[in-house]
C-alpha cells in the first residue's frame, strides 16, 4: 500500500459541487432552473446592522410599563379610507394558483387576528382570501388575470404592481400542473398548459402613464381606496419618486431577497438590488419630494425577525411585507414533512420547487389531498403568533432606544457592522462616524 | 336624457352620476359634452344605460365597463375599453394603443383604426375594427374574437392562446404561434353575427382566420428561439 501523503480533495471556489451539478442539470435538461423563494445568496442585510441603544444621551422606555406603539395608517394621501393597520407588518403578494386555498384562508385568518392585512395575488381574488381578511389588498398586475371591476370595490386598497423584488423585469409563470380547473377557470386560459405573466402592463407604458392609470382606478373606486404601487429593487430613488409623482398612496418596495412563486434562478440570483441598499434611495426621494410619511414607504424582501422591522422602519420605512416568512410560520418547510422532502431530492429548509405542485406542507400546492394537510384555523393561529412575535421584538428594541412608537426610531439609532452594510445603509461603521460616500460621492 | 358639459362639470360628478345607476334606473340616456380628450370618463359603469359622448376622450374611457353601451363620436384615446367584463362601446373615430386591453366580454367597436396592441390580452370580449390594427394586436390574446376589416400590423396574435382572429385584408406578418388556420362554418356564423352587431355588412367568407398553432403552451428547449 502507497502510503504516501496526499493532499485532501480540493473543491474550486468557483465550479463549486453546487455550480457542478447545476451544469450537469442543465446539460441534461437544456432548460434553465426554476424555482420559488427569493435570492439565496448572501448579500448584506440588515444582520450587518446593530441598534446602538440608549445612553446618557437618549433614555431608554421602560419594556414592561411604558407604551410603545405599533400602529401605522397607509394611504391617507389621497384616499378617503386609508388602512388603518394594528402592526406595521403586512402580508405581501401570493397569488391563488401559487398557493393552496387553505393557505390563502390561513394568511387572511392570521393577518386579521393580528390587525394586519394581506393581499391577493396574480390570478384573482379569491372568497377564502376575502372572507377571512379584514383588510385586503387586490393587485393589479400586467396579467389582469380575474382581475374585475367588483373584486376592485370590494377590496381594501389597490396595489399596482409594477415589479417584484425576485425578479424586477420579469413576468411570471404558472406550470401546467398547477393549473387546475378552478385555476384556469379564474384566469381564462386553458387547463394544465403553461401559464406566462406578462411583465408589462398591457395598458400603460411610463410613469405618466400610470398617473393616468391611477386616476381611472379612483374614479371607478370613487377616490375611497387607497392606491399603492409596488416596485422591485432596481432603481430604487426613481422608482420610488415616480411612482409618488404618478398619484401613489404607498409605494411598495420589494428587494432581491423577496420571494416568488417560480423564475428562473438566474434570475433571482443576478437582478435586482438587497433590500438593505434599496430602502435609504427610497426615503431620499420621498425626501426630496416632500412626501416622506405623507407617501407611505412599506419595504419588504428578507423581513424574518422583529430586528429586521425594527431597523427597515428605522432606515425610513412606515411598514414592511412578509411572504415567505408568513409561509414557514404556516408551516412551510417543517421538518416534520422531511422523509418526504427527502424523496423529492431535497430537505427541510431547501425546499424551493414550489412551481411543481409537490408542496408535502399543502402550501404551494392545487394537488386537493395535499392542500388538504393544511389546517387554516390552526395555521393562522401560527401566523398570528409570529406577527405578534415580530411587534414585540421590535418593541423591545424600540424602548430600548427610547422610542414611544416604531416610527420614531431613526437612522441616527443604528450603526453597521460591515464597511457594505454602512455604505447602503449609510449609517455609521460600528466605531465610528464615518460611512461609505459620507458628505457626497 | 341625462346631459353633462365637462366643459362646467367636472369628471367626478360625471362618473359618480353614472356609477350610481341602479339596475332598473329610469335615467337610461346620458350624454356627455365636451369630453376635450378627458380621461378616464363613463369608467367602472355597471348599469344597462346609454351614454353618448360627443367628442374625443383621452385614457381609458369606459374602461372596465358592465352593461352599459357607450357610444363615442370622435376618437378615443389609448386603452378605451380597457378590463371591459359586459356591455357595448362603439367609437366612431380611431382608437389609440390597447384597445380593449384584458377585456373579459361585451363588444367594443371601432369604425375607424386601431393602433398598436389592439386587443392586448383580452379574456372573452369580442373587438371588431372597421379599418386596420397596429403591430402586436391581440398579443398574449386568451378569449374572444377580434374582427379586423382592414390590414393588421406585424406580430398579429404573438403568444397567442385560444383567441379568434379574423382579418379582411393582409397581415403584415404573424406573431409567435399564431398560424392561419381553416375557416369553417361555425366560424363564419361567428363572424356574421359580430359584423351584424357591429353594422357592417362584409362578407364573412372575405376573411381569413388567425389562431394559436398551440405550440408554446408547454416550454419546450426546442422552441426556445420562438421566445
Amino acid at each position: 500500500m502507497d502510503d504516501t501523503p496526499r493532499t485532501l480533495p480540493r473543491y474550486s471556489a468557483t465550479l463549486t459541487p453546487e455550480v457542478m451539478s447545476e451544469i450537469r442539470r442543465a446539460a441534461a435538461t437544456g432548460i434553465y432552473d426554476i424555482r420559488g423563494g427569493g435570492a439565496k445568496r448572501r448579500v448584506p442585510h440588515f444582520d450587518d446592522l446593530l441598534f446602538l441603544g440608549a445612553s446618557i444621551s437618549r433614555y431608554p422606555l421602560e419594556g414592561y410599563r411604558e407604551a410603545c406603539g405599533t400602529g401605522v395608517v397607509l394611504g391617507s394621501r389621497f384616499a378617503k379610507t386609508p388602512l388603518e393597520l394594528k402592526i406595521p407588518i403586512t402580508i405581501a403578494g401570493m397569488s391563488f394558483g401559487s398557493l393552496s386555498g387553505q393557505a390563502k384562508e390561513a394568511l387572511g385568518r392570521g393577518a386579521t387576528l393580528a390587525g394586519t392585512s394581506t393581499t391577493t395575488g396574480d390570478g384573482g381574488m379569491t372568497e377564502e382570501e376575502r372572507g377571512h381578511s379584514a383588510m385586503l389588498v387586490y393587485q393589479l398586475l400586467p396579467s389582469r388575470y380575474g382581475m374585475n371591476p367588483d373584486d376592485l370595490r370590494r377590496a381594501d386598497a389597490i396595489e399596482i404592481v409594477v415589479g417584484q423584488g425576485a425578479k424586477p423585469g420579469g413576468g411570471g409563470m404558472l406550470l401546467g400542473q398547477k393549473i387546475t380547473e378552478r385555476v384556469a377557470g379564474m384566469r381564462d386560459l386553458p387547463q394544465g398548459i403553461d401559464q406566462r405573466s406578462a411583465c408589462r402592463h398591457p395598458d400603460w407604458t411610463g410613469p405618466d402613464d400610470m398617473e393616468i392609470k391611477i386616476l381611472e382606478l379612483r374614479e371607478i373606486t370613487g377616490w375611497e381606496k387607497p392606491i399603492y404601487v409596488k416596485i422591485g429593487g432596481a432603481r430604487p430613488y426613481y422608482d420610488t419618486a415616480l411612482a409618488a409623482k404618478a398619484g401613489a398612496d404607498v409605494v411598495v418596495l420589494d428587494g432581491m431577497q423577496g420571494g416568488t412563486a417560480a423564475t428562473q434562478d438566474v434570475f433571482i440570483e443576478h437582478v435586482g438590488q438587497p433590500t438593505l441598499a434599496c430602502i435609504r434611495p427610497a426615503v431620499r426621494a420621498l425626501q426630496d419630494l416632500g412626501l416622506h410619511r405623507e407617501v407611505q414607504l412599506v419595504v419588504s424582501g428578507g423581513i424574518r425577525t422583529g430586528a429586521d422591522v425594527a431597523k427597515a422602519l428605522a432606515l425610513g420605512a412606515d411598514a414592511v411585507s412578509i411572504g415567505t416568512a408568513a409561509l414557514v410560520a404556516l408551516g412551510d418547510n417543517d421538518p416534520r414533512w422531511e422523509e418526504e422532502y427527502r424523496a423529492l431530492g431535497t430537505t427541510a429548509g431547501a425546499y424551493d420547487d414550489w412551481h411543481e405542485g409537490r408542496d408535502p406542507a399543502g402550501i404551494t400546492t392545487q394537488n386537493e389531498a395535499l392542500a388538504a394537510r393544511l389546517d387554516p384555523v390552526a395555521a393562522g393561529r401560527r401566523l398570528q403568533n409570529y406577527l405578534a412575535v415580530l411587534t414585540l421584538e421590535a418593541q423591545t428594541i424600540a424602548r430600548a432606544c427610547g422610542k414611544s412608537h416604531l416610527l420614531n426610531l431613526e437612522p441616527e439609532d443604528l450603526c453597521a457592522l460591515t464597511m457594505e452594510a454602512a455604505a447602503m445603509a449609510q449609517v455609521p461603521l460600528a466605531g465610528t462616524d464615518w460611512w461609505p460616500g459620507k458628505g457626497g460621492m | 336624457m341625462q346631459r353633462h358639459d365637462l366643459a362646467t362639470d367636472d369628471l367626478r360628478s360625471l362618473n359618480a352620476a353614472l356609477q350610481a345607476q341602479a339596475a332598473h334606473t329610469n335615467q337610461t340616456e346620458w350624454e356627455v359634452l365636451n369630453p376635450r380628450g378627458a380621461h378616464a370618463i363613463a369608467v367602472g359603469l355597471d348599469a344597462p344605460i346609454d351614454v353618448t359622448v360627443n367628442g374625443s376622450t383621452g385614457y381609458y374611457c369606459a374602461g372596465m365597463n358592465k352593461q352599459a353601451r357607450i357610444h363615442v363620436t370622435g376618437s378615443a384615446g389609448p386603452g378605451v375599453a380597457e378590463n371591459m367584463m359586459s356591455g357595448t362601446v362603439v367609437i366612431d373615430g380611431d382608437a389609440s394603443q390597447y384597445a380593449g386591453a384584458s377585456g373579459h366580454g361585451g363588444l367594443l367597436v371601432v369604425r375607424g383604426n386601431a393602433a398598436s396592441r389592439c386587443g392586448i390580452s383580452m379574456k372573452g370580449i369580442d373587438i371588431v375594427v372597421g379599418g386596420n390594427v397596429g403591430h402586436m394586436s391581440a398579443f398574449m390574446a386568451q378569449k374572444g374574437s377580434l374582427v379586423v376589416c382592414g390590414d393588421a400590423g406585424e406580430a398579429l396574435g404573438d403568444s397567442l392562446y385560444e383567441a379568434r382572429l379574423y382579418v379582411r385584408g393582409s397581415v403584415k406578418s404573424l406573431g409567435a404561434d399564431c398560424v392561419e388556420k381553416e375557416m369553417r362554418d361555425h366560424h363564419r356564423a361567428e363572424l356574421g353575427r359580430l359584423l351584424a352587431a357591429a353594422g357592417l355588412d362584409h362578407d364573412p367568407g372575405s376573411f381569413r382566420r388567425y389562431g394559436s398553432a398551440r405550440q408554446l403552451y408547454h416550454f419546450h428547449v426546442d422552441n426556445a428561439g420562438a421566445y
